[in-house]
């Protein structure tokens, strides 16, 4: 066997190039928006919310991009496990009234990870089932599966109206993460602050097993080429139906975060935070986390800033954001290798 | 039981509303190296695609160590023992060298003494170890693909056209790996272009044209008669040499 040394002589490296440009957007936009925004304070506050709005979407939307990227399946549907993620946290609020409104803080925590808890059981749950009823049955069927989940959708909403009553729902957030952290004269919202570390967290986490997992490794070739992981003899159909329910469980997830970040529970803002999604995974690149995370990251913070400097173009920003970031990578930030 | 570790009968393959394979027979003897020749758009990838499962076989039957596997999915042919390079490498791209091998290596972990063997057949692999498999150029990534197949001994290799597209010198670096490979004992199906390649490696060979197996023997047969190869393969091949 040649040694080192020998082989670096007869064969040189390529290069490798990692892709920090859609990273570098995130800082460039921040700075950007500053002298417009004017005041320091105002622009510190307006950040902060727009990160814990981006982590909030990126927990929504990561499991629809590995969804679509490993079995090709657009499901609509999405919004369902936000919603429902949202409102069964009320199954554990209700025992729960008393660490809510107690004065100790890890009660207060406490009540909240329980919320999340409940929350991602059951949508995993659900999302076990959607994946059997609605979702099988139209394997590679684009046109059906748009149809079909946006209908499972809008009986999902319905059987909201159903259990929970059609009227929205004031949602507390627990006493101790109520109220603003001031430094100097800038305010960030605690709860702000506990969505971007939750957010940094599960995505750390995911990232973990995307690269340090065989299970990871599996679903990264699977959005890769499927084809390829089955010839290798792994199912992808049971690590496809494994990503549906994690994907689920975590819409869940930023299903109660959303909750209580609004305060308030309506059946549809599953539905309203559905096209926000489709956005953020199409600027990513379809099946890549890391360009979902990007991704979520700026579409608040033009959503933010657009809202505080000119709030008639807020709803139309995501949409121009894609345009722009579509004209510039067409596949997306960080597009996939397809088979 | 039978010498033949794989075996096609009267194997019809449809691609959608196209019929392309039209009743193959293909016998391919334990422990030797049989070559898959043919015209461009004969059926061999087809073949090799339908015996791994990718296509339904519409009609016949293929056997692999005396089971049925003809209705089989993809990942239990692959589990009893099948490994499959396909002709576009289907390398994970985004993964790296090392990457692409542990997710080959179903069994468990990566085999040292295995692994120091397939880095003396292909010494790229080894440098390139912790780069992304999509940086490799296309004779590497052949590489990659042929040792994704070998990474644990398999009964059965199919591999289609391993030196599609690659220059002289590294054509005989596979030759030269196919023949360490052949020492072994492996039993491998080859679907090859290069008739050069084919000669220096092959066993038996069966040549296919229009979705059916046209022709089978022994390879060295073959190799001495110009004629057959004129009518069986036709001018394409010369130009491969
Ligand atoms: N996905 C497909 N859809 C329709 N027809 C196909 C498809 N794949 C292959 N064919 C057709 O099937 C026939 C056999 O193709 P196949 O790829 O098996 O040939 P081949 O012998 O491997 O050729 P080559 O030497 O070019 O690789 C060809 O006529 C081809 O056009
Ligand atoms: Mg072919």
């Amino acid at each position: 066997m040649s040694t080192a040394t020998e082989t670096s002589a007869t064969v040189t490296l390529p290069k490798v190039r990692i892709d920090y440009l859609p990273v570098l957007l995130v800082p460039i936009l921040m700075l950007l928006a500053l002298p417009l925004v004017g005041s320091f304070s105002t622009w510190v506050t307006l950040t902060v919310a727009a990160l814990a709005m981006g982590m909030m979407i990126f927990l929504m939307a990561s499991g629809l991009t590995l969804v679509f990227g490993l079995m090709d399946v657009l499901n609509f549907g999405h919004g369902v496990f936000i919603s429902f993620g949202a409102y069964v946290s009320l199954i554990a609020l209700g025992p729960l009234a008393g660490w809510v409104e107690s004065t100790n803080l890890w009660l207060n925590v406490g009540a909240l990870l329980a919320c999340i808890l409940v929350a991602m059981l059951v949508t995993g749950a659900l999302g076990y089932a959607f994946e059997r009823v609605v979702i099988r049955p139209v394997y590679g069927q684009h046109l059906k599966q748009i149809l079909i989940t946006m209908g499972g959708m809008i009986v999902a909403e319905q059987m909201i109206h159903v259990i929970w009553g059609a009227s929205p729902i004031p949602l507390r957030l627990p006493e101790g993460l109520r109220g603003a952290i001031v430094i100097g004269d800038a305010a960030m919202e605690k709860y702000r602050v506990i969505a971007v570390v939750l957010g940094l967290l599960v995505f750390g986490a995911m990232h973990l097993v995307l690269n340090r997992t065989k299970i990871g490794l599996l679903i990264r070739a699977g959005v890769e080429n499927p084809e390829m992981v089955e010839a290798l003899g792994y199912k992808i159909r049971r690590l496809f139906v494994g990503v549906f329910i994690v994907g689920s469980a975590l819409a869940g997830l930023g299903g109660v975060l959303w909750a209580f970040y609004r305060q308030t529970l309506t059946a549809g803002m599953g539905m309203e935070v559905n096209v926000l999604i489709f956005i953020v995974i199409i600027i990513g690149g379809l099946g890549s986390v890391g360009g979902c995370f990007i991704g979520a990251i700026l579409v608040a913070l033009v959503a933010n800033y657009t809202g505080f400097l000119a709030p008639k173009l807020a709803l139309g920003s995501s949409i121009l954001l894609m345009v722009v970031i579509l004209l510039w990578r067409p596949q997306g930030l960080y597009p996939v290798a397809k088979r | 039981m039978s010498d033949n570790l794989l075996n096609l009968q009267g194997v019809h393959t449809h691609i959608g509303q196209y019929h392309i394979l039209h009743g193959v027979d293909l016998a391919i003897p334990r422990g030797q190296l049989t070559m898959l020749l043919g015209r461009n758009g004969a059926g061999k990838t087809t073949t090799l695609r339908t015996i791994m499962g990718l296509w339904q076989a519409s009609q016949g039957s293929i056997t692999f160590d005396g089971r049925d596997i003809t209705k089989l999915p993809t990942p239990d042919i692959a589990q009893a023992g099948i490994a499959y390079v396909p002709e576009n490498m289907a390398i994970f791209a985004d993964l790296t060298v090392r990457e692409n091998l542990i997710l080959a290596a179903r069994n468990g972990d990566l085999d040292p003494a295995r692994l120091k063997w397939i880095f003396g057949l292909f010494p790229a692999l080894e440098k390139f170890w912790s780069l992304a498999a999509g940086v490799l150029s296309g004779g590497q990534k052949q590489m990659l693909a042929i040792a994704r197949a070998i990474v644990e001994p398999r009964d059965l290799l199919l591999i289609d056209e391993p030196t599609k597209g690659l220059a002289p010198a590294i054509i005989m670096n596979m030759v030269q790996a196919f023949k360490e490979l052949k020492s072994t004992g492996a039993t491998i199906l080859l679907v090859e272009q290069n008739f050069l390649a084919a000669k220096l490696l092959g066993d038996h060979v069966a040549v296919m044209d229009d979705g059916r197996v046209v022709h089978r023997g022994a390879m060295a047969e073959l190799a001495e008669d110009a004629a057959l190869q004129q009518k069986l393969l036709g001018l394409s091949m010369d130009a491969h040499q």
